[in-house]
């Protein structure tokens, strides 16, 4: 009873300060802390579900699940149970490891991510001094795993969804890490929880709002969330990577979709909205509040837009969001150079008119896609 | 193609879906409630009365698909004894034309719809069960059982 | 070094998630470009018009009831006016009347229909079909009311109509209809200059006015390639003449031409309900016309305007209870030859925009 006691109030005492880099001095504070990211992870996969099919449904004029458990809230355990309960097929032509392997790749970053992320002043796994550096290069590795699924499976349809997959995700990496170190400059460091204390006076929202618009569409398009999702919809055909996963890997797949939407969620969250601060209620609830209020944002597109075409989507990473992206980052080069110190608020509405500025034009210029090719 | 609109069409669109978030659900909770069908509602069955019926198959000769099946033998003061009088209703298509042809309207259709059996044999109604109480005719065609039945839920109704 | 590529054939089959039906498309691809395109169909084949020559001619009307069943009421208009026309019988003024408002509600719920199935085809997830639905659920509450059935109705009859309106139809009718012009405005500002949809379907899937007057086509595949057509003006049967309405062309004949003829079609039907409502006069509603029917000898066609183009009848009599030969022309089968040729050049996620944008209803097809 002592050593739990011992164990739990030193983890208490741990949750103020701050802590070592990796590895820790007391052996429990990456215990603890591992338990609290994989728990917060999974706790958030399912109440996101639950607000994504509630969400969805509500839009659409229609109820949906409330017969499981209270209000519904209980029903993504049971399709995870369904899944369970079902037969896991494997293709004879597989290439049997990597078939084995490609779910976890596909899931293990998503719950990696969280050891940078603040839940409260200097609370986080292991704070490290590169941390927006180690956000991008982990979430850059769930591609693999869907590469890896594509290929493994020995089946056309399944490849041809995979590339089509890597080749958006690939494009759409350049807007999204431009707007990141777009805020990377303005915050004055690469680690989560010094810029989340840089946006103490506003949140970078009003500061950088055409980052903020291009990390939330890129993202979207980097998860694979209408109205990028081309590549698993259901009124496609050819039917995407995750054809010939039955059963729990395919639970795997599905988890880690929504897995990933978390973390966008909270990168945006931290990075643009401010993180943990906020001012009655305890810091790890406003984070929860905030990641829940980005991805009702996404679910709202999701409702409202219908699905663009592969040739389109390349187009718009390229053509329309990359350069809108390098603009953005010379203009916040060029005020951090023009104002030594802190920004002065009334740049404000002066960001607002370049980024409305910057729309126009680029829509002015941009041409979505090709035509009818000559056959 | 250009991007015209400068993203002002998808903004707008998205202030509809808003809208119709916080607007009433047209779900209904099923079988917790109900609604209530229309008074003309053409069922899946069929009602019999057996006094005014005289045997002449009019419906039966009229039925497109064939599914009413009459037997009968001559009985005293000059008219028909009805023996056997069956509606396979597994076959029939709903289509009202039998009770548009019965000359002594004799032959409604059926209120009642939550009727599914688990077999197609129990779906064909005998003379026992359709000259059983308690079955409610729909005013398909009979204008004069439009008082006994309640009122049809529309939609239009509900608030929003 | 060049690359060697060969194309490849995907077979979209004939259960897919969009819900135009069993069609079966043979697409020959070369990458994502659609290099030829072969047809199947056959699959929802029932053998119509033979089993109307073994029914009489009212119990024919059920079996057209379930050729296009998203718009029955008009199929049960063609086939009835067809046999008026060979037995040379009139119809009472309200019973024409009645047919006109049937025929109208009955073309705004099929192009809700319509509608909200090609924004599913588009990608957007179910919530403007659902929004489109519950549009239509009012209508099909109306004809709850009426005929006691929501999809086949069974409605018409050689001389009229089966039976009158109840004394509840007018006054919800007359709540409906501002309350649906209201709703397609209000639907228009969601998606009429989304930017996402007019990438998607302006310019795409273009049928050019000629090829589209060669291969027979009509309805909005017509009107949206420029072709101010409708039979209700160039052919008028019952008493179109009466009302006034416009007929709403496209300019290009792409996908989004089509998607705005059927929104302002719906608006003109709205048009015509209101002039209905306000002239319909009191009186009988069937013609006195004998339970088995047995016209002259001889042959007679009709032609109404349905949700997707010209349903035509042949019927062909011999003076017996039952039809000789009665023969159908389906709208959605004329347009379908115009799909190789529209879809060639174009990409995969193309094609189930192109073939959504037709409108078909695979009853019709297979008959």
């Amino acid at each position: 009873m002592t050593a739990v006691d011992a164990a739990f109030s030193g983890a208490m005492r741990h949750l103020d300060a701050v802590p070592p880099d990796w590895p820790g001095n007391e052996w429990w504070h990456w215990l603890v802390f591992t338990v609290i990211c994989i728990a917060f992870v999974l706790v958030m996969i399912i109440v996101v579900i639950y607000v994504e099919r509630r969400g969805i449904a509500f839009f659409a004029a229609r109820v949906g699940p409330n017969r499981t458990g209270p209000f519904g809230v209980l029903q993504a355990i049971a399709d995870a149970i369904k899944v369970l309960l079902k037969e896991n097929i494997t293709p004879s032509n597989a290439d049997k490891l990597v078939y084995w392997l490609a779910p976890a790749v596909v899931f293990a970053p998503t719950i990696m991510i969280f050891a940078v992320v603040p839940f409260q002043n200097g609370a986080m796994m292991a704070d490290l001094n590169i941390g927006v550096l180690f956000v991008i290069a982990i979430s850059s590795i769930s591609t693999i795993g869907v590469f890896m699924a594509g290929w493994s499976s020995s089946n056309k349809y399944s490849l041809l969804g995979a590339m089509r997959n890597v080749a958006a995700v690939v494009s759409y990496e350049m807007p999204v890490v431009l707007s990141i170190a777009g805020v990377v400059l303005l915050a004055g460091s690469l680690s989560l929880n010094d810029i989340v204390l840089a946006q103490e006076r506003v949140p970078f929202i009003v500061m950088q709002p055409l980052g903020f618009l291009l990390l939330f569409i890129g993202g979207c398009a980097e998860i694979n969330r209408s109205p990028f999702d081309l590549m698993e919809a259901d009124s496609e055909l050819t039917a995407g990577f995750h054809t010939e996963y039955s059963g729990m890997k395919f639970a795997m797949f599905y988890l880690g979709e929504y897995g990933e939407a978390v973390v966008m969620s909270t990168i945006i969250a931290t990075l643009f909205l401010g993180g943990w601060q906020g001012p009655v209620l305890p810091p790890w609830l406003w984070l929860i509040v905030k990641i829940l209020i980005v991805f009702f944002t996404m679910v709202w597109t999701r409702a409202t837009l219908p699905r663009v075409r592969i040739d389109q989507l390349m187009a718009f990473a390229w053509k329309f969001l990359f350069p809108l992206a390098l603009i953005n980052l010379l203009v916040t080069a060029l005020e951090i150079l023009a104002w030594p110190g802190d920004l002065p608020l009334y740049i404000i509405p002066l960001n607002f008119a370049i980024t409305a500025a910057l729309i126009l034009l680029g829509s002015k210029l941009f041409k979505v896609g090709w035509g009818r090719v000559e056959v | 193609m250009k991007f015209e609109r400068y993203g002002i069409g998808i903004a707008k669109g998205m202030r509809v879906t808003l809208r119709n978030l916080v607007r009433r659900r047209v779900t209904t909770q099923y079988p917790e409630q109900r609604l209530v069908v229309a008074r003309r509602t053409r069922g899946n069955e069929l009602v019999w009365d057996k006094e005014k019926c005289t045997g002449c198959a009019t419906c039966a000769k009229t039925c497109p698909q064939g599914v009413i099946h009459i037997e009968t033998s001559p009985g005293e003061e000059n008219n028909y004894t009805v023996e056997k009088f069956e509606v396979d209703t597994g076959y029939c298509i709903s289509c009202g034309l039998c009770v548009e042809a019965c000359p002594y309207n004799a032959l409604f259709m059926g209120y009642a719809f939550e009727l599914a059996k688990y077999q197609r044999g129990a779906l064909v109604l005998t003379r026992d069960q359709l000259e059983a109480d308690g079955r409610i005719p729909s005013s398909y065609f009979r204008p004069e059982l439009d008082e006994t039945l309640p009122e049809q839920t529309l939609l239009i109704d509900r608030k929003e | 070094m060049e690359l060697r590529t060969e194309p490849f054939v995907l077979n979209i089959g004939p259960v897919h998630p969009s819900t135009h039906g069993v069609f079966r498309m043979r697409a020959t691809l070369d990458g994502e470009v659609v290099l030829d395109l072969d047809p199947v169909f056959g699959y929802l084949h029932r053998g119509i018009e033979k089993l109307a020559e073994e029914r009489t001619y009212g119990g024919v009307i059920p079996l057209t009831d379930r050729l296009d069943y998203v718009a029955s009421m008009t199929n049960n208009l063609a086939y009835v006016l067809t046999v008026e026309k060979l037995a040379g019988i009139s119809v009472p003024e309200r019973a024409e009347y009645l047919r006109v408002i049937m025929s109208e509600l009955q073309r705004i719920a099929a192009h809700l229909v319509s509608v909200g199935s090609f924004f599913n085809d588009c990608g957007a997830y179910f919530t403007p079909f659902l929004y489109m639905y519950r549009e239509r659920e009012n209508i099909c509450d109306l004809f709850d009311m009426v005929c006691g059935q929501r999809l086949l109705y069974n409605y018409m009859r050689i001389g009229g109509v089966s039976q009158d309106i109840p004394d509840e139809f007018m006054p919800a009718l007359k709540r409906i209809i501002p309350h649906i012009r209201g709703r397609i405005d209000e639907y228009d500002q969601y998606l009429k200059e989304n930017e996402i949809l007019l990438a998607r379907t302006k310019g795409v899937g273009i049928l050019p006015r000629d090829l589209a007057i060669n291969i027979g086509a009509s309805g909005p595949v017509l009107r949206g390639s420029g072709m101010k057509w409708d039979i209700r003006k160039a052919d008028p049967y019952s008493i179109y003449d009466r009302f006034e309405f416009d007929i709403p062309t496209g300019i290009q004949g792409d996908c989004y031409d089509r998607y705005r003829v059927r929104i302002e079609e719906m608006r003109q039907s709205l048009r015509i309900l209101e002039q209905a409502v306000a002239q319909i006069p009191a009186g009988e509603v069937r013609a006195d016309v004998p339970h088995l029917i047995r016209p002259p000898v001889g042959e007679a066609y009709a032609h109404v305007e349905a949700p997707t183009g010209e349903v035509g009848f042949h019927v062909v009599s011999d003076g017996s209870i039952a039809p000789y030969r009665c023969h159908i022309r389906a709208p959605s089968l004329m347009n379908l030859t115009a799909l190789r040729d529209m879809i060639i050049g174009w990409k995969i996620q193309d094609l189930i925009v192109i073939f959504g944008s037709f409108a078909i209803t695979m009853g019709e097809v297979d008959r």
